[in-house]
């Protein structure tokens, strides 16, 4: 009998085999269901129809999970927009109700983890851009304490996102409307891109969110405030939920002292076009080159 | 009428505590009108109702006015664009009577990494 | 067919071992069960499970990955004297450090997916079938040189290894230039995941030129360590003759590897200090400790102790050239630049945050467990290739079944240093 000797193509062959079958195993022990939550497209790259298809499925997903039905929309950049915040650093009294605002709307984990878009600094007056020196966890009886002022932080929205150029999948991009976004089914949660955030803008579900049943927001964008799943990364969105469809975001809404503006800054009219025109803005770490779309200011 | 500039106690609305700028605004009838009390009246005579009480703020407060007329002062909610606004009046912020802030209790502080509610 | 029956022969020669053989492979089995159900509680829970948070969003796993990347691209330190300066000795041994550097790679690239908070979604970063983010991140950069390197690492010693099995010579017009492109590819991979690091503006600490040269030398000092120590393993349960030169030279080209790190230190330290910025902050909090948090700071002095020691012990010919220094100056050096290069590399970075607050990051026990267990899965692997990489080369396993010597590496006498 000729000796056969263990070709190139035997070997290769074995292995294709080998791993086809594991794979194929694997495959129809799932349910379709599983399968197709699986093999999800990235959002950028789904036609029209297996978004509907896919949002059918995600409702239906959170009705059985959260026990409460949830509008999830897709609403796309409103043309000729670019989003821009002001902050205005004069009148900030450091009360967090702006914090617990976007948690409410946007179905922050309320505990393990405690996930906040908002981080509320306070400095001590005569320094500004040091951060070293930042309080976070200041919990006086009342604010504003005398000889602090105080700065909220949350994404900047940047222009140039550091963490848009760093992450590995394509899962965070900036939105024709300049906002950054992030496809919670296509994040593998590596946290690159929250080394590289010069703001900590971004945050991560270390574990499955906790938020009560009443306390779900229902309406939901897809990209923005829908109940994430563990271990993906998030961040403010502007609330993309809201200002796609002319509201102003939450953090807006809640702080009592008018510290918060917002708007279109290709709308010449717009409040924050007037701010910036009128007022003496910076953004955060503008060294970094990051071109923010947050601007603090001083009205008075 | 005649003014009578006398300092005394009020013997009505005893509650209020006048402590808007002393100087600018001795008493009450700097700004309310002294036959019609449902008007403001501005310096050149001419009355407002209380939906209008921005015009009488704005005589002193300019800058703030020039800024809340643009939106950049104050505070407006719901939406800016295919929705309705709603636009905070001076009053619905500042008491005219008092108007410094008074000082709020915080909403808590975030917990810290490894607090038990954090994992 | 015949892949199966090759198969087959390695799996006896797998299971067919002496009372060390058997209690070495059961106890890093062991380890790696208790891993494996550390990190099932890891899955369920979430990462919560670690003591990774918002400010400190990487730790112990990735601190391992990257002092593996450096081991890995160790193998270079290996082929270059022996295919570049034809240096005979080590030139036998050159497959069993390609498999090491094919197992760092295994146990590097294990190290990431257990960080991943989705492996579920690990598909995503395979080209064409999800969406890999190259040229612009330099995680997609790693994904690919890594993954290339592994083939490499396997390709070329599993060639090798069943040319010689068949008693036949490796055609060298194919192998020769694989090797060599592993010279530039070992580079690479390191200087990539430097890279990673590099271009993260919002690290100061780690957004530093000299990011991508500390790298590589003290790649080049942990990495021919552990081959040093290997070998002398190697030789002794399995009589492959790896001669005593061999490993001084290894040791010779540490020392001078050793210098370059400690000189590139020195430089970091200097700018810092000297021009005495706010970034200052992190080493600060590594050497000296900030406002307090002093966790990292004995750790990161004991390093510098270890890795100075080292090199004395590798520079004065006396020490490198009587194996029990030698052998202790790997023991320093592998601790030193782990402690160097893997902890005090990857947390300083995070301290201070973005946004000046200090988080003093401890690993957790199902951190400390999981990351055990993936060295105890890379050892087994490197185990079990040297187990039928040995008889292979020794001519004991060949596909005449008639132990004979291979004569492919075998070095005339006349000639052998």
């Amino acid at each position: 009998m000729a000796e056969k000797h263990l070709t190139r193509r035997e070997f290769l062959r074995t292995l294709v085999l080998a791993g086809a079958s594991g794979a194929a195993f694997s495959l129809a022990s799932c349910t379709k269901d599983e399968r197709e939550r699986f093999f999800q497209k990235h959002f950028l790259e789904m036609t029209d129809a297996e978004k509907r298809q896919m949002i059918g499925r995600l409702e239906e997903t959170y009705l059985k999970k959260y026990g409460r039905p949830f509008t999830i929309s897709t609403e796309g950049a409103v043309p000729r927009t670019l989003w821009g915040y002001g902050l205005d650093l004069s009148r900030c009294i450091g009360c967090r109700r702006c914090v617990y605002g976007c948690v409410k709307e946007n179905n922050l984990s309320r505990h393990n983890p405690q996930v906040h878009w908002i981080r509320v600094l306070r400095l001590r007056k005569g320094n500004l851009v040091n951060l070293e020196e930042a309080e976070h966890y200041y919990d006086p009886p009342y604010v504003p304490e005398d000889g602090y002022f105080y700065m909220p932080v949350q994404c900047q929205h940047c222009e140039n996102p550091p963490c848009v150029k760093v992450c590995p999948v394509h899962a965070t991009w900036k939105e024709p409307d300049g906002l950054v976004v992030v496809d919670y089914n296509w994040c593998i949660g590596c946290r690159y891109c929250i080394a590289a955030c010069p703001y900590r803008g971004r945050t991560f579900n270390w574990a499955e969110p906790k938020v009560g049943q009443d306390e779900w927001n229902t309406s939901v964008h897809y990209l923005g405030n829908r109940p994430r799943p563990k271990n993906v990364v998030d961040k403010c969105t502007f609330c993309v939920q809201r200002v796609r469809i002319g509201r102003y975001p939450a953090c807006v809404e809640a702080c009592p002292t008018g510290t918060r503006k917002f708007g279109n800054l290709l709308d010449p009219d717009s409040e924050i076009r007037y701010l910036i025109d009128h007022k003496r803005v910076f953004r955060l770490k503008e060294d970094l080159n990051t071109d923010p779309k947050f601007y603090y200011f001083f009205a008075e | 009428m005649e003014a009578d500039t006398k300092p005394r106690e009020l013997s009505e609305h005893t509650n209020v505590k006048l402590l808007h700028a002393a100087e600018a605004l001795p008493w009450c009838l700097a700004c309310h009108d002294a036959k019609d009390r449902d008007k403001f009246h501005l310096v050149t005579g001419e009355l407002v109702g209380f939906t209008e009480t921005y015009r009488l703020c704005g005589q002193c407060h300019g800058t703030n006015y020039r800024d809340w007329k643009a939106g950049v002062h104050g505070k407006r909610i719901g939406y800016f664009a295919n929705g309705p606004r709603t636009y905070f009046l001076c009053v619905n912020c500042h008491n005219p009577h008092d108007p410094k802030f008074k000082p709020l209790k915080p909403e808590p502080p975030p917990f810290r990494p490894l607090d038990k509610e954090n994992g | 067919m015949e892949a199966w029956r090759f198969f087959k022969k390695t799996l006896r020669l797998v299971v067919s071992g002496g009372p060390v053989y058997y209690g070495w492979c059961l106890f890093l089995i062991c380890i790696v069960v208790v891993a494996f159900r550390y990190y099932l509680y890891q899955l369920d829970q979430g990462l919560i499970a670690t003591h990774m948070r918002d400010q400190v969003s990487w730790g112990m796993y990735i601190a391992n990955f990257t002092y593996l990347v450096g081991v890995a691209a160790a193998a270079v330190l290996l082929v270059i004297p022996a295919y570049v300066y034809h240096f005979r000795p080590i030139k036998e041994i050159v497959v069993l450090g390609e498999l090491w550097a094919a197992s760092s790679i295994i146990m590097a690239l294990l190290f990431v997916f257990v960080d991943l908070g989705r492996p579920d979604r690990f598909w995503h970063l395979i080209p064409r079938f999800g969406w890999l983010n190259f040229p612009s991140s330099l995680l997609a950069w790693d994904v690919l040189v890594l993954n290339g390197y592994l083939l490499l690492n396997i390709i070329v010693p599993v060639y090798m290894l069943v040319k010689l099995y068949y008693g036949k010579e490796p055609n060298r017009r194919l192998v020769v230039p694989l090797i060599l492109v592993s010279i530039p590819w070992a580079v690479g991979i390191h200087t990539v995941t430097a890279f990673l690091y590099n271009g993260l503006a919002a690290r100061p600490f780690w957004n530093a030129s000299i990011l991508a040269p500390r790298f590589l030398a003290s790649a080049f000092c942990s990495g021919p360590a552990m081959v040093i120590v290997m070998f002398q393993v190697v030789r002794r349960i399995s009589y492959i003759k790896i001669e005593d030169s061999a490993l001084f030279k290894i040791a010779e080209l540490i020392a001078y590897a050793m210098f370059l790190n400690l000189f590139l230190l020195a430089a970091e330290a200097f700018k810092e200090y000297y021009s005495d910025t706010i970034h200052l902050a992190s080493l600060q909090y590594l050497y000296w400790g900030l406002n307090g948090h002093r966790v990292l700071v004995p750790w990161i002095w004991t390093a510098l102790g270890f890795n100075v020691s080292a090199f004395l012990l590798f520079l004065i010919p006396r020490t490198r050239k009587w194996l029990p220094t030698l052998n202790l100056g790997c023991l320093f050096i592998i601790t030193g630049v782990w402690l160097e290069k893997g902890p005090g590399f990857v947390l300083p970075g995070f301290v201070p945050s973005p946004l000046g607050e200090i988080y003093d990051y401890v690993p957790s026990q199902l951190e400390l467990f999981v990351s055990f267990g993936v060295w105890a899965l890379g050892l087994l692997a490197f185990t079990l290739f040297m187990k039928v990489a040995i008889p292979i080369e020794r001519g004991e396993f060949t596909h005449t079944g008639r132990g004979r010597p291979s004569t492919a590496y075998a070095i005339p006498d006349s000639e052998a240093q």
